[in-house]
């Protein structure tokens, strides 16, 4: 299959398959690139986006499948054989040195000609025309970590201009943009393949896709799931290929006995670990007895979100009242002293401490107090049996209790987090992404839990980008995007569609708290 | 004594005691600059001065001891080198360890010479004109050994290679992010290497310069700490070749002038001194732009390895 | 280094504790063969070297009680160390804190003035908090401003040898002692009991097995020490416990530097009887502990015996220095090699390599 009127394809990737320990990233997976055209890669994280273009830079060696570049067949054995064949990336977490100033951070590396000195006047001149002509000045003397973000990006994609670079591959590119300076990308990207460039785009903003790109992958937990050419699609049907038709069987669930408003957040502002905004006035309610999903791509804030709430990020403005309390004035362990447990997105770095044993996880949080603790010294038969009840009732399967928590599976790590944070009989739990990367028989374990807090009567925040659970799991969605709320729908009344739109950003029609 | 003798005599001192310091921070500099920290020191200066003593002893010519020397403390560092980046082991320790050796190996092995007088000890030079400079003339360019120069210039070209040429980008980038410098193809260990025996060879000639030109004999422990010294000093420069001359002799002035001053001042407060100053250093340098603009080089005592996924 | 493609070098995920057991003797054993091979290089027999550090240090009532001896300050320091990296605070300045404890507790003996029966206790608590102060320091400077903990200890050791000497050469100079730079001989009531015909300090060590005990209790079941191992395995569950980083780190040190203070309470009062020059004081015990300590995995109560084992080569070293006048330095040959095989080691603990084709992932 060629692009344009007989010339080879820029990148061809054929089936590539990538296994990592638990979980298939890359399965089966086809792309075709055409030279001189803006392609978007769009997917939901996890869908495998990054990992196949790591594939492409040399980073990662792909299981099976192969490459082909302008029509060969290459290897790329590491980041330096993919320079070698002109591809260039722009991470999504730059590859600059902060210390060192911007052209010595574009030479780094090379071994060009003119002996070990440095003549920065060839060097400089050409930084200068590539920024010319691309729209991308910087000062090239300065250090690295005086530059805004935004700069910083410039650099890097000087950085694969000045290698020759004819394939260009950004990662997330506009995360950490401002609408002009994404503007000015896109400027840079149009003006790039009018040169004659490839460009490969990951991203998961479809208002971007059908912006800048000529042609969109779909990617959709490993599998690419379609192409198409931008032109003849629209946001709503590449919102339908990110989320996925199939709507798995749903759970058992009773209706729910629905109590009162638990916990209540009001216009909530945080700042992401850059210093970006990542809620910008969020607001909604949760009741006891409820499940209340939060919908929506990653990175639109949820994870801010749930920080925020255990006590583990300030807020900037807003408050979070749980009953009479306001959880943003409170500490992490103020807060889950209150009755709030969370289950954090980051099991094993945030949940457990991985050298200890399953028993001692257990009481991570509730050590200082009896029973488990009497005059400071922790009572070795009620952690004990605390830890019997736990794996028992959470089917934590484990040699023993004495089993430190770094040689459990990530399912058996997750029932230990459960067991941990339901015990106290929380009335609030935020759930982040809690099946993330568990196994079958976890997942629906875990959702079973969920669901039977629920009808103990806890208020629960059910933070996924795994919109089956969702719809499967709550009894109200919230959608969110870009740290704002673009509604709540009551689930039975939930349509993928809408909620696929939702999650691109249109506001819904009547707004019900 | 005049006026005149007094920075005479101090001045030359001070470029003396300083060489030493000087030599064995400009190789730390470059180590700890690529990552490693390199707590060996004092065991490889050790190590320089038993063999450029018992070379030069054996063979008569003291530019042969200090070259082998080098060699010989290069090839120690390899030790540590081999720990540190392949296996990855704790450089703490691992430095440490590498002292403990050098201390030992060289107070065992260094019995024989003892006592005994160099014969041929790196003669002292006077350079011709410039020596007729009254006061500064004869404090710095006379009767001096020549190591002294060389360690100057030493430390002249390595700064202009650190900051000025492509190996000293990558030097740097491999010390500050691995993880970058590899992505654009840099081979990290091979830099880490590179660094850690140059490292080993500059404190080794720093050791033989001790037993061979400045007080040419062989004494177990002669180096008497002057490897922590190092440490300190290798800090007190901000990394930086140009800071570590300054430094150096900063330093040697204060060990000069704590005898001087014996009358009015402790010594040892004056001897205590780079020690308190190293710490002193790190507190200010430790508030956000200062760290970035001269602080430690941020991948300093980690191993690297890329990650896979 | 780019590895073939059947050659794998894998995490392995929970090594056995007899693996670790093993592996570490078989790096003992390495080490000693190694140094062996060096005796044997310089003319000296191996078996006759290490036969006479057996003989010196096991096989007399003298050679064992100067072995215990040596061990007193190992036992302290290490014990202490232990605490310390169980938060992951690398005391590199165990030297230090044993000297100014030196100071504080000679500074006691010779000028507070208080009640003969007060004197003892006075001084190993004046050593003791002396010491934790030392330590202390650097702890605050890691927790609060990230500053390396490596080199503030390091730093600090220079600083207390250079207090030692200025005050045994100026304000604490002896007027007995003929211009040596002595302190005056401790008052007969600052002096430790030893056991009868021995130089074993025995309070010092009764503090030292104590605090081995003790502190192996408190790390494994009280709050404190379950507060100390989360800081030390994994700081963001601290955080998330709500568990302070500063507070726990400083009395990690506190431990560590204040049993490290009576550690030179110990050498000045129970072994030299006055304060002297710091290389006399102590013979790197600081920097010994160190291994004695990572030996012993970090158990308080195995540096019982890795104590003893270092204290064994210590006396080891005196006895070769008179029987085949090597000096004793060579104890540092034996630390530096055990170390480097202890750590060279670890990676056959960390990783195992396996050859074969790449397990398909589950």
């Amino acid at each position: 299959m060629t692009a344009k009127h007989g010339t080879p394809l820029a990148v061809e990737l054929k089936g590539i398959v990538k296994r990592f320990p638990g979980v298939i990233a890359n399965d089966g997976v086809n792309l075709a690139v055409g030279r001189g055209e803006i392609h978007c890669l769009l997917g939901e994280n996890g869908a495998g986006k990054t990992t196949l273009m790591r594939i492409l830079y040399g980073l990662y060696q792909p299981d099976e499948g192969a490459i082909l570049l302008h029509g060969n067949a290459v290897q790329l054995h590491s980041p330096k054989a993919a320079l070698a064949h002109r591809i260039g990336m722009v991470h999504q977490h730059f590859h600059l040195v902060p210390t060192l100033t911007v052209e010595e951070n574009v030479i780094l590396g090379l071994s060009e000609g003119t002996g070990p000195f440095l003549c920065w006047k060839n060097t400089r001149a050409k930084i200068a025309r590539l920024a010319e002509e691309y729209g991308l000045q910087v000062d090239s003397t300065a250090k690295v970590w005086q530059l805004s973000v935004g700069q910083q990006q410039r650099v890097e994609i000087l950085k694969a201009l000045y290698r020759n670079a004819d394939i260009l591959i950004l990662d997330e590119p506009t995360s950490v943009l401002t609408p002009q300076e994404v503007a000015g990308l896109f400027r840079t990207l149009r003006t790039l393949v009018h040169d004659g460039l490839t460009v490969i785009f990951i991203t998961h903003k479809l208002d971007e896709v059908m912006d800048v790109s000529h042609r969109v992958t779909v990617l959709r937990k490993g599998k690419a799931v379609a192409t198409v050419d931008t032109a003849s699609t629209s946001k709503a049907e590449l919102a339908q290929l990110m989320v996925g038709r199939e709507v798995v069987f749903r759970v058992e669930k009773s209706e729910a006995d629905v109590g009162d408003e638990i916990l209540r957040v009001s216009d909530l502002h945080a700042n992401n670990d850059r210093g970006l905004p990542a809620l910008r006035g969020l607001s909604f309610g949760v009741r006891a007895g409820e499940i209340l999903g939060v919908a929506g791509v990653s990175g639109n804030g949820q994870h801010e979100l749930s920080e925020v709430l255990a006590g583990l990020r300030r807020a900037t403005q807003g408050q979070a009242m749980l009953e009479a309390h306001n959880l943003t004035q409170s500490s992490a362990r103020a807060i889950a002293d209150l009755g709030v447990a969370h289950v954090p997105t980051e099991r094993i770095r945030m949940g457990t401490v991985p050298s200890m044993t399953i028993r001692e996880n257990l009481i991570l949080k509730s050590y200082r107090s009896p029973p488990f603790c009497r005059w400071s010294i922790l009572n070795e038969k009620e952690t004990y049996e605390n830890a019997c009840r736990a794996m028992e009732e959470y089917t934590i399967s484990a040699p023993s209790d004495r089993t430190a928590a770094k040689n459990l599976s990530g399912g058996n790590i997750q029932r230990l987090v459960l067991a941990r944070e339901l015990s106290g009989e929380p009335q609030l739990v935020i759930a982040a992404h809690p099946t993330y990367g568990l196994d079958v028989g976890a997942t629906e374990q875990v959702r079973e839990v969920l669901l039977a807090q629920r009808d103990r009567g806890a208020a629960i925040l059910l933070i996924s980008e795994d919109l089956d659970e969702i719809l499967q799991l709550s009894d109200r969605i919230l959608v969110m995007y870009e740290g704002q709320s673009m509604g709540i729908v009551p689930t039975e009344d939930a349509e993928l569609k809408t909620l696929g739109l939702m999650m691109a950003g249109s506001r819904r029609q009547e707004e019900k708290s | 004594m005049s006026w005149e003798s007094w920075i005479v005599s101090t001045l030359s001192r001070t470029l003396a005691y300083g060489t030493p310091l000087l030599l064995a921070t400009l190789g730390e500099i470059y180590a700890e600059r690529s990552g490693v920290l390199n707590l060996g020191v004092e065991g490889m200066m050790i190590v320089g001065a038993l063999t450029g003593f018992a070379v030069t002893s054996g063979t008569g010519n003291p530019w042969l001891g200090i070259l082998l020397a080098a060699v010989i403390a290069g090839g120690f560092s390899l030790i540590h080198a081999f720990a540190s980046i392949t296996l990855r082991a704790n450089q703490v320790v691992s430095g440490l360890a590498l002292t403990m050796l050098g201390l030992g190996l060289s107070g065992v092995v260094g019995r024989a010479y003892e006592g005994r007088p160099l014969l041929h000890a790196l003669d002292e030079i006077s350079i011709p004109w410039l020596e007729k400079i009254p006061v500064l003339g004869s404090g710095i360019f006379q009767d001096q050994s020549p190591l002294v120069y060389v360690a100057i210039a030493l430390a002249v070209l390595l700064w202009v290679i650190l900051f000025k040429t492509r190996i000293g980008i990558s030097i740097r980038a491999v010390g500050e992010d691995p993880a970058t410098a590899d992505s654009m193809g840099i081979n990290v260990a091979r830099v880490r290497y590179l660094c850690v025996v140059v490292g080993g060879m500059l404190a080794g000639v720093a050791g033989a310069y001790l037993s061979v030109a400045y007080r040419p004999s062989w004494t177990d422990g002669m180096t008497a700490g002057m490897g922590w010294i190092v440490i300190a000093l290798t800090i007190f420069a901000f990394w930086n070749p140009l800071l570590g001359l300054f430094g150096a002799y900063f330093f040697a002035a204060l060990f000069h002038l704590s005898y001087r001053l014996q009358a009015w001042l402790p010594p040892e407060l004056l001897k205590a001194m780079p020690y308190i100053l190293a710490i002193v250093v790190l507190i200010v340098v430790s508030r956000g732009t200062l760290q970035k603009r001269m602080g430690a080089p941020s991948a300093l005592t980690l191993p690297y390895t890329r990650e896979e996924g | 280094m780019r590895m073939p493609s059947w050659l794998h070098i894998e995490r392995r995920p929970a090594p056995p504790s007899w693996s670790v057991f093993a592996v570490s003797l078989g790096a003992i054993v390495l080490a000693l063969l190694v140094a062996g091979l060096f005796f044997q290089a310089y003319g000296v027999s191996a078996f006759r070297a290490y036969g006479d550090i057996l003989r010196g240090a096991l096989g007399s009532r003298l050679g064992l009680t100067e072995t215990v001896r040596r061990m007193i300050p190992l036992l302290l320091i290490g014990v202490g160390l232990t605490v310390a990296f169980r938060a992951l605070f690398w005391n590199i300045g165990a030297e230090g804190q044993l000297l100014v404890g030196a100071v504080a507790g000679a500074g006691i003996a010779l000028f507070s003035g208080l009640p003969d029966a007060l004197l003892i206790p006075a001084m190993f608590l004046g050593g003791f908090c002396a010491g934790a102060v030392w330590g202390m320091g650097p702890a605050y400077l890691k927790a609060k401003l990230g500053i390396n903990d490596v080199i503030t200890t390091l730093m600090l050791n220079y600083v207390a040898i250079y207090i030692v000497e200025w005050l045994i050469h100026g304000p604490w100079k002896g007027p007995t002692m003929r211009g040596f730079a002595y302190t005056d001989r401790l008052p007969a009531a600052a002096l430790l009991p030893a056991i009868a015909g021995t130089r074993i300090h025995w309070p010092t060590l009764a503090i030292g097995l104590a605090a081995a005990v003790i502190l192996f209790f408190v790390v494994r079941r009280t709050r404190v020490g379950f507060e100390i191992r989360v800081v030390g395995e994994n700081p963001d569950a601290a955080r998330y416990s709500g568990i302070s980083q500063v507070k726990i780190t400083m009395l990690a040190m506190m431990v560590s530097g204040g049993l490290a203070g009576v550690a030179g309470v110990g050498e000045v009062a129970g072994i030299h009887y006055m304060l002297l020059s710091p290389t006399h004081i102590s013979f790197g015990y600081g920097y010994t502990a160190i291994i004695v300590a990572w030996l012993a995995r970090r158990n308080p109560l195995a540096v019982i015996l890795t104590s003893f084992f270092f204290g064994v080569l210590m006396r080891g070293g005196d006895v070769i220095k008179v029987s085949l006048g090597l000096p004793f330095q060579l104890v540092n040959v034996f630390n530096g090699l055990i170390l480097f095989f202890l750590i060279g080691s670890e990676i056959l603990i960390r990783y195992r390599i396996r050859i074969g084709t790449a397990k398909e992932a589950a």
